[in-house]
């Protein structure tokens, strides 16, 4: 009778201990959760993508509760999901700007110059570690399409040895600016029709030489720019996309034309 | 001078991943990158140390005193998967930054046959108190030291041209065996 006494009280005797111990632990140990990062998280898109900077949505949704992260910091779900995050928090009239990401160059395979033929792996981190890749310009796209690669959401297509994101489709998640190895893909807000496509720290002669369409730094737009929108370092400009009211003179004024501008554009697909 | 014996034998000669084969799953489960696979060791760690301290005062007060050796396995699991949740809890409450740091995965190890391993081995080995925690210590390093190698292989994958045939698992397994045939040259180092 005892051998199968024993196990059995031994056995039900731990699980009842334990069992008891961890219910009291539960109670013991208990931590509060915020209500609202609960009805938050529900509002938020659940991709868990980490745009934000936060692990995940459940991160984002209890920094927001706190306090600690703006209504509108998440940039996939965009204004609809900033509204109702807003009702929830009891916040009203917050502006969302919406954003792109936008590839800052322009020299495809018949504007740029290349110092010598890439036949390898196609992936812009390998290509990358070969001397900085084949393009002569070290700020150059690399065109192997690792962007392309991490989108999940189509939206970034490999034109003629360059990458160009679709406005439409990108919801600014930041996977492709993260993996891009030479840091060319920035977020742009999606109103601006005038940006600066070139991201070349060279002199003017040393880009003049490796491609036709960069930023030689010669000023034209600076003193050209009806709002001063225009700052200007290490021989490249930029726009202040605050400032900017989409006039385009700079991008007619461009003698590269690194200026890239869809005015015209726009005005055709209508 | 055992003790340190000990530490280095389930380091490299006996690592319980790549010679003793025990922890597979999450080998390859969370191998794809480092900072998940560090994750992964420090909860191990963590876990590996405390259960093993439990279980070897658990067999020796009541299991071995009531002569019932062979309830060891049922025993020592209910004992990983309550410690494993009590653990969590209290972090969770006392140190959010560590409950973070070791996220999901704190849970997942509940079922990991290293933990349990572990515990089972120290009996078997008839290893005292100090014994345990060394062995203890020492397979969760080396857990931690085969995870983080592979995932810094794994990580490599992802830029090199595979055969199709081969892409996922199956280059994983094939690298996992021929670490496993790497640590074997640490045989005969104790």
């Amino acid at each position: 009778m005892s051998g199968i006494l024993y196990p059995i009280i031994v056995l039900g005797g731990l699980g009842l201990l334990f069992g008891a111990s961890l219910s009291l632990a539960s109670k013991v140990f208990a931590v509060e959760t915020n209500p609202k990062a609960d009805e938050i998280r529900q509002a938020l898109p659940g991709a868990n993508c980490g745009a934000c900077g936060f692990p995940g949505c459940d991160g984002l949704a209890n920094a927001i509760a706190e306090g600690e992260a703006p209504v509108n910091a998440c940039s996939v779900g965009g204004k609809p999901v900033a509204d109702k995050i807003a009702d929830i928090m009891g916040i009203s009239g917050v502006e969302v700007v919406r954003q792109v990401a936008t590839v800052l160059c322009q020299g495809d395979c018949n504007k740029a110059k290349n110092k010598y033929v890439y036949n390898g792996i196609m992936d812009c981190r390998a290509q990358n570690i070969l001397a900085g890749g084949s393009k002569s310009c070290s700020y150059g796209c690399l065109g192997c399409g690792t962007c392309k690669d991490v989108c999940e959401f189509d939206a970034i297509e490999i034109v003629d040895g360059v990458a160009v994101v679709d406005k439409d489709k990108c919801v600014a998640c930041k996977k492709c600016i993260d993996v891009c190895p030479k840091k060319i893909i920035e977020l742009v807000p999606y109103d601006n029709q005038v940006v600066v496509k070139c991201k070349s720290k060279d002199p003017g002669k040393v880009v003049r030489g490796n491609c036709s369409i960069g930023c030689i730094g010669c000023k034209i737009c600076v003193k050209n720019c009806p709002v001063d929108a225009f700052t200007f370092e290490d021989n490249l400009a930029k726009i202040n996309y605050e400032k900017c009211t989409n006039c385009g003179i700079c991008a007619e004024k461009c003698p590269t034309k690194a200026i890239f501008s869809s005015l015209g554009e726009s005005k055709v697909a209508v | 001078m055992r003790l340190f014996t000990i530490l280095i034998s389930t380091i490299f000669v006996n690592n319980y991943v790549v010679a003793r084969f025990l922890g597979i799953c999450p080998f390859l489960g969370v191998s794809n990158k480092t900072e998940t696979a560090t994750g992964m060791s420090l909860a191990v760690t963590f876990v590996v140390t405390l259960s093993s301290i439990i279980t070897y005062i658990i067999h020796h007060l009541i299991l071995a005193n009531l002569g019932l050796e062979y309830l060891q396995t049922i025993v020592f699991i209910l004992v990983i998967a309550a410690l494993v949740q009590f653990v969590e809890m209290v972090l969770k409450k006392t140190s959010p930054t560590l409950y973070n740091a070791l996220g999901v995965y704190l849970p997942l190890i509940t079922t990991n046959c290293v933990v349990l391993g572990v515990a089972i081995l120290n009996i078997q080995e008839k290893y005292n108190l100090l014994e345990t925690i060394v062995n203890a210590f020492g397979a969760s390093v080396g857990f931690g030291l085969a995870l983080i190698l592979i995932s810094a292989i794994r990580e490599q994958f992802e830029i090199i041209d595979i055969p199709e045939a081969l892409e996922g698992f199956p280059i994983a397994l094939i690298t996992a065996g021929l670490m496993s045939i790497a640590f074997l040259g640490f045989n005969g180092l104790v």
